[in-house]
């Protein structure tokens, strides 16, 4: 059994004010553990991407803990979490969030430059990175001149280049058609081949249900179901 | 360095925005450098006179304020410097206004100037026509040539009145102009008692050179020592008696002030609302910065990188259009002045400007939600 790069326990999250007040998460338990790919899924409004954003410290929890490796994040700052974020957590968003100012090697450097590297050697991961995701003919090329699915590669690059051990994704296929979602999965699919890694992708879509280790069903901030997947499958019958 | 280039192109992104923020800028230091060069200008003129007065010493009726005040003094009081030890020459100054009749007829009004010719004395300086000596003839007087329209006269050589009496134009100056745009005319001293119709016991001022070795400071006290009813000063105490009163008893200076107060104002409000619509615009970036683990110091210098930029842009058309202000009002009665020190001070108010409008924007940034990325 792998560590677990992330853990949510018993995880309670309240959203608003006064009589605007909802429970977003009632008690939520999920744990993402090193080379496993998770796909959380669930109707609009059931807590993903709430569930997503504070098992990605972006969020504190109401009640409940967040471990990252271990270590629970209670009585963490804004500072501490962003030191969080950007030591152990990429994040891949739908609508991409790319700087459009900044060139494709750029918007991965950034991910290293947040974090005070900044020599040459940082160029070169960016590089390394966006070769990985197959665009090292596109490193000097703006988001406005790249296609939704190599915006989406570009975003890729930029979670993975720091090496963080959980990629979070919300909806990372949903603004791509087939063809480049299905290349955007495999992708996700390669990172988490790697044992110290863990990729947690919220979707809606059921064309990448083939690439989940486990596939968790969230409604009304509760989790309510978890089955493997067919990649779960697959290394459950190669195991045995 | 790609927080540099990061604010460097969001900045140039929108360039409208960028444009209006540069205007702004440049706007607010240019009124800024016209206040504040009036200010320098105006300081430098009304001490003009004191400044081209070679005396170690001026001695001066109680309670004056500036070098244009009428009162005077009595002629025994020089003697009575002259013998005080260590002092070497005291010589009687005449200031006062005076009617030049104009050959058209009527009349206008002239600052008269008289010292004697030689010796210690306030004489003409920058001549372009004539001599010094040329003062010596009876009736001669000096004048600036930028007053020629102004006194109806042909320059050099032409005749005119004051007071009654004849004099004729025997030197012309260059760039010699008075702040209040009373053109200065210079003469010898007892013309000059006759033309303002002061007696011959009196004086303006009595300017004094100490002798060779003596200290300065001793022979001040002195004369305090030994002369009643009057104030014994260095030139630079009444050079700064006179600019206190010209600039702030005035309220010439406050005015000024206020206009440049009222440029900063304008400046900050503009560059901070630009900066603030610029950086709201870019919400969605810097929360995804911050989703991906910026600290907040990061994003900071990304605003205040943004702010800098535009210091430096628009200081550098301020300064151009300063240059030309400056070149053009060189020659008018009331010179806008630029010196090495308040180009720095401008450039560090320029700066100090921007980052303070900064705060807004920095402060909207400081309530960002990273988990908004979600939601956008």
């Amino acid at each position: 059994m792998t560590e677990a790069v992330l853990d949510a326990v018993d995880v309670v999250k309240r959203l608003g004010r006064g009589a605007g007040e909802v429970q977003a998460l009632k008690g939520v338990s999920l744990s993402l553990n090193g080379g496993e790919l998770v796909l959380l899924m669930g109707p609009s409004g059931s807590g993903k991407t709430t569930l997503l954003s504070v098992m990605g410290c972006l969020m504190t929890p109401t009640r409940g803990v967040i471990r990252v490796h271990g270590r629970s994040i209670a009585g963490a700052g804004p500072e501490d979490l962003a030191k969080l974020r950007r030591d152990h957590i990429g994040f891949i968003f739908q609508s991409y969030h790319l700087f459009p100012t900044l060139t494709a090697e750029e918007n991965v450097r950034l991910a290293l430059d947040v974090r005070g590297q900044r020599s040459r050697r940082a160029r070169i991961a960016a590089r390394e990175s966006l070769a990985m995701v197959g665009l090292s003919h596109k490193t000097k090329a703006f988001p406005v001149e790249l296609s939704g699915g190599e915006q989406q590669r570009v975003a890729i690059a930029r979670a993975i280049v720091g090496n963080a051990s959980a990629i979070l994704a919300d909806e990372p296929t949903g603004a791509l058609d087939t063809q480049n979602g299905q290349a955007v999965m495999t992708l996700l699919a390669q990172i988490a081949k790697d044992q110290s890694r863990g990729v947690l992708v919220v979707t809606h879509d059921p064309r990448i249900l083939s690439f989940a280790n486990r596939i968790v069903h969230i409604e009304d901030g509760r989790i309510v179901r978890e089955e493997p997947g067919e990649r779960g499958k697959e290394q459950r019958v190669l195991r045995s | 360095m790609l927080k540099f280039r990061l604010a460097s192109r969001n900045l140039f992104h929108d360039r409208l925005r960028f444009v209006a923020t540069i205007v702004g800028i440049v706007f607010s230091i240019v009124l800024v450098t016209v206040q504040m060069g009036l200010y320098v200008g105006f300081g430098r003129m009304v001490t003009t006179m004191i400044d081209h007065t070679p005396a170690d010493l001026w001695v001066v009726p109680l309670g004056t304020k500036c070098f244009e005040d009428p009162s005077l003094l009595d002629d025994r009081q020089r003697f009575r410097a002259l013998a005080v030890d260590g002092v070497a020459e005291a010589a009687p100054l005449v200031i006062g206004f005076a009617q030049w009749r104009l050959p058209g007829g009527g009349t206008t009004p002239v600052f008269i100037v008289g010292s004697e010719l030689r010796g210690l004395g306030l004489r003409p300086w920058d001549l372009v026509a004539g001599r010094i000596d040329d003062l010596s003839i009876p009736g001669a007087v000096a004048i600036d040539q930028s007053y020629f329209d102004r006194l109806g006269t042909g320059g050099m050589g032409a005749s005119a009145e004051i007071r009654d009496q004849k004099v004729q134009v025997t030197a012309v100056t260059k760039g010699i102009r008075s702040f209040t745009t009373t053109p200065f005319a210079f003469t010898g001293l007892d013309r000059a008692r006759s033309y303002t119709g002061i007696s011959p016991d009196k004086a303006s001022y009595f300017l004094v050179r100490t002798s060779p070795g003596a200290d300065v400071g001793d022979v001040r006290q002195r004369l305090r020592a030994n002369l009643s009813d009057v104030e014994v000063l260095t030139a630079a105490e009444f050079r700064n008696r006179s600019r206190s009163f010209w600039l702030f008893g005035t309220g010439a200076g406050a005015a000024l002030f206020a206009g440049a107060l009222l440029g900063i104002i304008v400046g900050t409000v503009i560059v901070a609302q630009t900066l603030y619509s610029s950086t709201k615009d870019h919400l969605d970036e810097f929360a995804t910065l911050r989703a991906i683990g910026s600290s907040g110091a990061y994003i900071y210098t990304v605003i205040i990188w943004q702010a800098l930029l535009s210091a430096v842009i628009g200081f550098c058309g301020a300064a151009a259009i300063g240059a030309i202000v400056v070149k053009a009002t060189a020659e008018s009665a009331l010179p806008i002045v630029m010196t090495p020190g308040l180009t720095v001070g401008l450039f560090l108010l320029t700066v100090a400007m921007c980052v303070a409008s900064a705060i807004a924007a920095i402060m909207q940034v400081m309530r960002i939600d990273p988990a908004l990325v979600f939601t956008r």
